[in-house]
């Protein structure tokens, strides 16, 4: 007697722990295999790029926190500089390291929250816990400088909004201090653990010439052996000042994508560390009034600053037209902006390349062969969030 | 090429008519095609052992609603080898099929839906061309510039229908977008107002 055997099609989210947000997965499984993965995404997306045609450049900023909601800042990042060549302004010493800081800050607190989620996706609880006390930590930092422990809406185009409080530097580096002790708890949990290898090794292998044609970057190439880091290849800020390595890994699988992330954070500290050794009192923004608001004191007395300040806040300034493409090493991969302004005080396009789309967008050749179980630790190790995915 | 003039001076040597426009800008190569010769200059950019562009970073389009060329495509390519970056443009008219690059650069697919999604611009030949990020149903091309902020139709669920429904937007006050750039003359719809009051007297 011969049986008719049929695919089964699997709805993988949209409302799933492990899909990491809102992707519907749609499985064709054979038996426990997986043959195909079709990512049907967008049910995250606010229309950013439309909105932020209708905003003054200072209004569009907060967007770019609700894009990779984990790394808020790094995402400002990108804008602040795309902003900053066009109008040819220079931002002040002390800026450059409060952004540097903040971006590893933003850098740490993605990979916790990747490396502990992953973890928590194949069995593992504790890590998850043990991350998330050290991610409030960095937050509570985020909120000390900003106001805010998410969304920042920190950086501005020739500096930042407005400087450390009293004690943050000195608490900063207490933490750096005993994060690597955290750390080498977490690797101790994670590293040489059977399980945690077991469903990761030899999983979701990329090799070189596929992570090329698959436009990936960050880990995810690095993790394929390509030495490939924005912040040393196209050194933006002062990142050229700094001394700091780039982990690769060997063979391109999950594993070694999480070894690599564990380097990052050890290097991100080290950083954040030069940074505060260097840093200097000074200005924190451009000193150009058309650029920069004036300080509330002079509101007061000086004409010319109320006017600038009334001007800034209405009409916003406004930039030449020209047309760039700037990117920085966001914690996911490449995060860049591609702008196009008109000599208006709003930009006439302003597209965002998010590290995330185009990961996501290689889940069917990453998966295909694997069981279904791999799935989520596939999608753990792509990194993927929503909030930039979809935009 | 190790440096951007030398790339420059080899691309527009080797494609000579296929260039229209090249320009170093914020170290980067600009460089303006025809649409005919997309495949060619890619497949060349690609694969030139002094170019070596490996990486397709992204692809866009912008739209210029008063031109008659109305949408210009943009494809930003990364070498890694030589740490360079060049930005691709071409002008296409509304209704333009254009080639995908599928074939040559797989991420290419899920940059050209979006492309397609947005702005409505098709390509030939893609394996998969659906909507990318709007909603199943979802009618138009939001990033186009006659495209309105607020949308079409907005979404609710029904008491009566016990399902999702699509209902055209109500607004209880339209959308006001304020004007800052010419403060003396008033808000752009105050004035279409006052001109409105004038033809009716």
């Amino acid at each position: 007697m011969t049986k008719k055997i049929k695919n089964l099609n699997l709805n993988f989210g949209p409302q799933h722990p492990a899909a990491h947000g809102v992707l519907r997965l749609i499985l064709e499984l054979d038996g426990e295999v997986v043959e195909k993965a079709d990512p049907h995404i967008g049910l995250l997306h606010r229309g950013t790029e439309k909105l932020i045609e209708n905003k003054t450049y200072m209004q569009a900023v907060p967007y770019f926190d609700r894009l990779d909601y984990v790394a808020p800042m790094n995402q400002e990042h990108a804008f602040a500089l795309a902003i900053e060549k066009i109008l040819k302004i220079d931002v002040p010493i002390r800026a450059q390291y409060i952004r540097v800081i903040f971006c590893e800050i933003g850098r740490i607190l993605s990979h916790i929250l990747n490396v502990t989620t992953q973890a928590l996706d194949v069995g593992a609880l504790t890590p998850s816990l043990w991350g998330f006390e050290e991610r409030e930590t960095l937050m509570t930092f985020y909120e000390r400088a900003s106001g805010s422990r998410l969304h920042a809406n920190y950086f501005r185009a020739g500096g930042v909004h407005q400087d450390l409080p009293a004690g943050l530097e000195e608490d900063i580096e207490k933490f750096c201090e005993t994060f690597p002790k955290i750390l080498n708890d977490l690797e101790n949990l994670l590293t040489d653990n059977r399980i945690f290898k077991q469903r990761n090794v030899d999983i979701g292998v990329v090799t070189k010439e596929d992570a090329l044609d698959y436009s990936f970057t960050g880990v995810m190439i690095r993790g394929s052996g390509v030495p490939w880091d924005l912040r040393k290849s196209q050194p933006y800020e002062c990142y050229d000042q700094l001394d700091f390595k780039i982990p690769v890994g060997k063979n391109g699988d999950c594993y070694d994508r999480y070894l690599c992330r564990i380097e990052e954070m050890k290097e991100s500290v080290s950083i954040i560390k030069q940074c505060l050794s260097k840093m200097e009192k000074g200005p924190i923004k451009s000193q150009d009034g058309k650029i920069s608001p004036p300080p509330k004191k002079e509101l007061k007395q000086s004409m010319e600053a109320l006017i600038h300040h009334f001007k800034l806040f209405t009409e916003g300034y406004r930039v030449p037209k020209d047309e760039i493409y700037t990117s920085v090493e966001a914690p996911k991969g490449e995060f860049g902006v591609y702008l196009i302004s008109d000599g208006s005080s709003k930009p006439y396009k302003c597209k965002i390349r998010a590290p995330g789309f185009s990961h996501l967008q290689s889940m069917d050749y990453l998966i295909k062969g694997h069981m279904l179980a791999d799935v989520p630790a596939v999608l753990g190790s792509l990194d993927i969030v929503f909030g930039e995915v979809d935009r | 090429m190790n440096n951007l003039t030398d790339l420059e001076k080899k691309i527009n040597s080797e494609l000579t008519t296929k260039i229209n426009k090249s320009e170093i800008k914020y170290n980067q190569l600009y460089i303006e095609i025809d649409k005919e010769d997309l495949l060619n200059v890619i497949l060349f950019l690609k694969t030139n052992k002094d170019a070596k562009f490996r990486q397709l970073i992204d692809i866009t389009a912008v739209d210029y609603p008063e031109q008659t060329q109305r949408f210009k495509m943009i494809y930003l390519f990364l070498s890694h080898e030589f740490n360079q970056r060049i930005v691709l443009s071409y002008f296409v008219n509304e209704n333009e099929v254009i080639n995908t690059l599928t074939s040559i650069f797989p991420a290419a697919n899920w940059m050209e839906r979006e492309v397609f999604d947005m702005y409505g611009i098709n390509f030939k030949d893609h394996p998969d061309l659906r909507r990318i990020l709007t909603d199943y149903g979802f009618e138009g091309h939001p990033l186009r510039k006659d495209f309105p902020l607020t949308g079409h139709t907005e979404v609710r669920y029904s008491e009566d229908e016990k399902k999702v429904i699509n209902e055209p937007v109500k607004l209880e006050q339209n959308y006001r977008n304020f004007d800052y750039e010419s403060p003396w003359k008033g808000t752009k719809y105050i004035q279409d107002q006052t001109e409105n009051n004038d033809k009716k007297n």
